[in-house]
C-alpha cells in the first residue's frame, strides 16, 4: 500500500512537472495585472465602462508552439463594478446578470488559430447567464520575459463583442445598447 | 389649540408627526414597489429614485423630531389590559426600530460607492467613508424585507387602533385624530 501511494505520488509529480514544462501560466490576479473590462453604449450617445473585479484563470502558452495554447477564465459575476452602487445592484439583479442564479461566467478555449508571432484567433465556449455559446475573437501577445523578481511573465489582450440577447439578457437599454464589448487583459506568471 | 400632549390625549404636534410619517411611509412603500419595475426608457426611471431617496431622508429627520418630541412630552395614559399595554408598547418600539433600520439600509444602498444622497437637490447627505463587501446588495435585501414587515406591522397597529376605538370604545383612534379634552 505504501509503495502504491509512493508510486502514485511520483506519477502525479511527473505529470505536473511535464505540464509545467509545457509553459503553464497563472493569471496574475493577486497582483492585479489582469483586467476584465466591458464597454456598452449609453443611449447611443456615449460609452459606459465597467469591469469585473474578481476572476481567476490559467493559460498555456509556448512561443515555439503557439497553436497549442489554451486558456480558461472564470469570472465572478457579482464582482461587476461600474462605479455606481445603485447601477451595480441593478446589473447584479434578475434584469441582467442574475448573479444569485448564475454566479460564474466561464470562458474555456478549444482552439488557437495562429496568424503570426503575436496574433491569433481564439475559439472557445463562453458561458454567461447560464447560456453556453461558442465565440471566436482575436488575441494579441503584448510581450514576454523575465520579471525583476525571479519569475517569468507573458501578457495578452483580447476583445470581443457579445450580443446580450444571445445570452438571454433582454432588458431594454435601447437600440444602441444591445451589444457589449468585453476586453480581456491578462498577464500570466509561469508556474 | 393644544400643541403638547396631555394625559388624556395627543397634542397637535404629535398627531401631525404621526400622520406625516404614516403618509410618508405608505408613499415610499408604494413608490418603492413601483419604481423598481420601471423600464430604462420610462421618463420617471431616474426621478422616482431621486424622490424616494429625498423623501426617505426627510422622514429620517421627522423620525428624530418625533422621538425627541415624545421624550420632551408627557404621554397620554395607556389604555387596555396590562397585556395589551405591553403589546402596544413593544409594537411601537419595533415600529420605530424598523423605521430607522429602513432609513439606514436605504442610505447604505445609495452610498455604497461613496456617493452622497441629494435631498431634493438642496443638500447632500454624505456617505460614511466605509463600505462592506456587496453593501448595496445586502442592504437592498434587508431594505426590501423590512419594508414588507413594516407594512405588515402597520396593518396590525392600525387594526388594533380600530378594534380599540369601535369594539372597546376607549377612544384610542380618536386620540390620534384630534386632541381630547382633559377629563
Amino acid at each position: 500500500m505504501k509503495k502504491l501511494l509512493a508510486s502514485a505520488a511520483l506519477a502525479l509529480a511527473t505529470v505536473f512537472s511535464v505540464q509545467a514544462n509545457a509553459a503553464d501560466y497563472q493569471i496574475d490576479v493577486d497582483g492585479a495585472h489582469a483586467f476584465v473590462q466591458f464597454k456598452i453604449k449609453h443611449l447611443g450617445y456615449s460609452w459606459l465602462l465597467g469591469r469585473f473585479n474578481t476572476f481567476d484563470g490559467q493559460f498555456s502558452y509556448d512561443a515555439a508552439a503557439p497553436e497549442k495554447s489554451s486558456i480558461e477564465v472564470v469570472i465572478e459575476t457579482a464582482s461587476i463594478d461600474s462605479n455606481h452602487a445603485e447601477r451595480d445592484k441593478h446589473l447584479k439583479g434578475e434584469d441582467f446578470l442574475n448573479v444569485k442564479k448564475f454566479p460564474k461566467a466561464v470562458f474555456k478555449s478549444t482552439k488557437f488559430d495562429v496568424k503570426d508571432d503575436n496574433n491569433a484567433v481564439v475559439t472557445g465556449t463562453f458561458m454567461l447567464h447560464g447560456v453556453k455559446k461558442e465565440i471566436s475573437f482575436p488575441v494579441q501577445k503584448i510581450g514576454e520575459g523575465k520579471d525583476p523578481w525571479g519569475g517569468y511573465r507573458v501578457g495578452f489582450e483580447g476583445k470581443t463583442t457579445l450580443k446580450l440577447a444571445d445570452y438571454g439578457i433582454t432588458y431594454n437599454l435601447g437600440p444602441a445598447s444591445t451589444h457589449v464589448e468585453v476586453h480581456l487583459y491578462v498577464e500570466g506568471i509561469r508556474k | 389649540m393644544t400643541i403638547k400632549n396631555t394625559t388624556s390625549g395627543y397634542g397637535w404636534a404629535a398627531i401631525a408627526l404621526h400622520w406625516l410619517m404614516a403618509l410618508g411611509i405608505f408613499f415610499l412603500f408604494g413608490l418603492g414597489l413601483y419604481m423598481v419595475e420601471l423600464t430604462y426608457y420610462d421618463p420617471w426611471y431616474r426621478g422616482s429614485l431621486d424622490l424616494h431617496k429625498s423623501i426617505g431622508m426627510v422622514l429620517l429627520l421627522v423620525w428624530f423630531a418625533r422621538l425627541v418630541w415624545r421624550w420632551m412630552n408627557t404621554s397620554p395614559a395607556p389604555v387596555g389590559t396590562p397585556v395589551e399595554q405591553k403589546a402596544a408598547h413593544w409594537v411601537h418600539v419595533i415600529l420605530y426600530l424598523m423605521m430607522i433600520a429602513l432609513f439606514v439600509t436605504g442610505y447604505l444602498i445609495s452610498t455604497a460607492d461613496g456617493r452622497a444622497i441629494s435631498v431634493f437637490g438642496l443638500i447632500d447627505v454624505p456617505a460614511i467613508g466605509y463600505a462592506f463587501e456587496n453593501q448595496e446588495d445586502i442592504a437592498g435585501t434587508i431594505h426590501w424585507g423590512l419594508a414588507w414587515t413594516l407594512i405588515g406591522l402597520v396593518g396590525l397597529h392600525a387594526a388594533a387602533a380600530v378594534k380599540h376605538q369601535f369594539i372597546d370604545k376607549d377612544n384610542t383612534l380618536a386620540r390620534m385624530v384630534r386632541p381630547q379634552d382633559e377629563s
